[in-house]
């Protein structure tokens, strides 16, 4: 049996793990390559590295933390942010990314999940969306949950798997930074949408919201979080014997 | 030294790291000389079938690893490299394979559930149908290592060396003698994965009967 990952997710500005609320306030952290390490030696069963840099001496920092994380965990390792083209996947895959997550990119040119998909097979692209409730309706936003761009958000998820991602990753806007739980609602919608693996993010802030996720919504594979686990609020290990003793298929 | 069959499919790079990491001499390549040379050989694999069968016989690689085979040099199929060691594969149409190992590659959406996700991607647990095979020395039986796949070795009971659930069993890993395959990622399973290559590393003459 397939086991429920736990996905710490790096956000790097200049060659540092940052995390705000609410996608701002952004507050400076540690080493990327360092807590990859650790988070991997804790048993994270997966990390996710967004590079949220601007600049071109970021992102060549980027690629090179990219590559030193690889000489030293051997886990999955997504890659996100700033993913424009099948050649910004090419170049994170060089790197030891295994898989590699489009968000703005795939709203600006609809088309390069499809090109990346026939390229690099579906198992390696990752559709990241940052969905919020407007007037009772999911709608996707792009530039990092900044721009309504008005879209129906599950039916982009459905196109978007269509067109070969083979994983969603769901980041609800409207609990994110709010350690109140998962969008239960939001990620329930989705996984009755699509058949491919679904990776919750946005809410969680302890032990118990990830026990009610896997328990709540069997569809869900993943669960992602930033902050708490950066801030030892929450400790991996003790999350994933928690969920062991509550009888979720977890990796020991 | 190892030598990682370079014949065009897939970025290597973590595959070269995870070797490095246990303290394994490994070199990348596509040269005939370098891979007889070598003590080991890995052949990697992510993408299709078809593809991949091509690129190996249109670099007359196939010629190489088949006559290293021969000769009793210990090889690794990694994921869709372990898949090319067998006969066929009926992904997408009905492509030959390798031939050193008994059995055929079949989708896996044949024999799991039909709410099964596809592909079969994430960190699922091994067991060991028979007796332990030297590969898995320094781990145990449901030990988690990470798979991403569609298709699966079937018909290849004889060679069968481990099996993963996954609402139906499959193949996780296969051998005969000194030709082994694994359908999981070694280098992407953690210390499991680590284990099992440094085991493939140490393997002798007496563990490839």
């Amino acid at each position: 049996m397939l086991r429920k990952r736990i996905i710490p997710c790096l956000d790097v500005r200049d060659g540092r793990v940052v995390k705000g609320t609410n996608f701002t306030d952004l507050r400076e952290l540690a080493s990327p390559v360092d807590l990859a390490k650790h988070y991997s030696s804790c048993g994270a069963d997966e990390l996710v590295f967004y590079d949220i840099t601007a600049s071109a001496e970021g992102r060549r920092l980027f690629t090179d933390i990219l590559r030193e994380t690889s000489r030293n965990v051997f886990i999955p390792l997504t890659v996100g942010g700033g993913i424009n083209t099948v050649e910004d996947f090419d170049r994170v895959l060089k790197c030891g990314a295994d898989k590699v997550s489009v968000n703005s990119g795939a709203i600006r040119d609809p088309a390069l999940v499809g090109e990346a998909a026939r390229l690099y097979g579906s198992q390696c692209v990752v559709l990241s969306v940052d969905i919020k409730r407007v007037d009772g309706v999911f709608r996707v936003y792009a530039k990092g949950g900044r721009e309504n761009t008005g879209m129906e958000a599950i039916g982009w998820i459905r196109r978007c798997v269509d067109a070969g991602a083979g994983e969603v990753v769901v980041n609800s806007i409207d609990t994110d930074g709010v350690k109140q739980g998962f969008d239960l609602e939001m990620l329930r919608a989705v996984c009755d949408a699509v058949q491919v693996p679904v990776i919750a993010s946005g809410g969680a802030g302890g032990i118990s919201d990830f026990i009610e996720l896997f328990r709540a919504i069997p569809g869900v594979d993943a669960g992602l979080a930033a902050s708490i686990f950066h801030f030892e609020e929450v400790r991996i290990a003790d999350l994933k014997a928690e969920m062991h003793r509550n009888g979720i298929p977890v990796r020991l | 030294m190892i030598a990682i069959v370079d014949y065009g499919v897939g970025n290597l790079y973590s595959l070269e790291c995870s070797f490095a990491a246990i303290g394994a001499e490994v070199c990348v390549t596509a040269d005939p000389a370098e891979i007889r040379a070598a003590e080991r050989i890995i052949l990697p694999g992510v993408g299709a079938f078809e593809d991949a069968a091509a690129k190996l016989r249109a670099s007359g690689l196939d010629r190489v690893l088949l006559a290293e085979a021969a000769a009793g040099k210990p090889l690794l199929g990694i994921c869709l490299g372990m898949q090319l060691l067998f006969e066929k594969s009926y992904e997408f149409g009905e492509h030959e394979g390798l031939g050193l190992l008994p059995g055929v590659i079949r989708p896996i959406a044949d024999v799991v559930p039909k709410d099964a996700k596809i592909p079969h991607m994430g960190w699922n647990s091994l067991e060991f149908p028979g007796e332990k095979h030297p590969l898995f020395r320094y781990i145990n039986e449901g030990d988690c290592v990470y798979f991403v796949h569609s298709y699966y070795a079937a018909d290849c009971a004889a060679v069968t060396l481990a099996v993963t659930d996954y609402g139906a069993p499959l193949t996780a890993a296969a051998g005969r003698g000194n030709v082994l395959g694994c359908q999981f990622h070694p280098e992407k399973s953690g210390d499991v994965g680590l284990a099992i290559l440094r085991a493939f590393c140490e393997m002798k003459a007496g563990d490839l009967c």
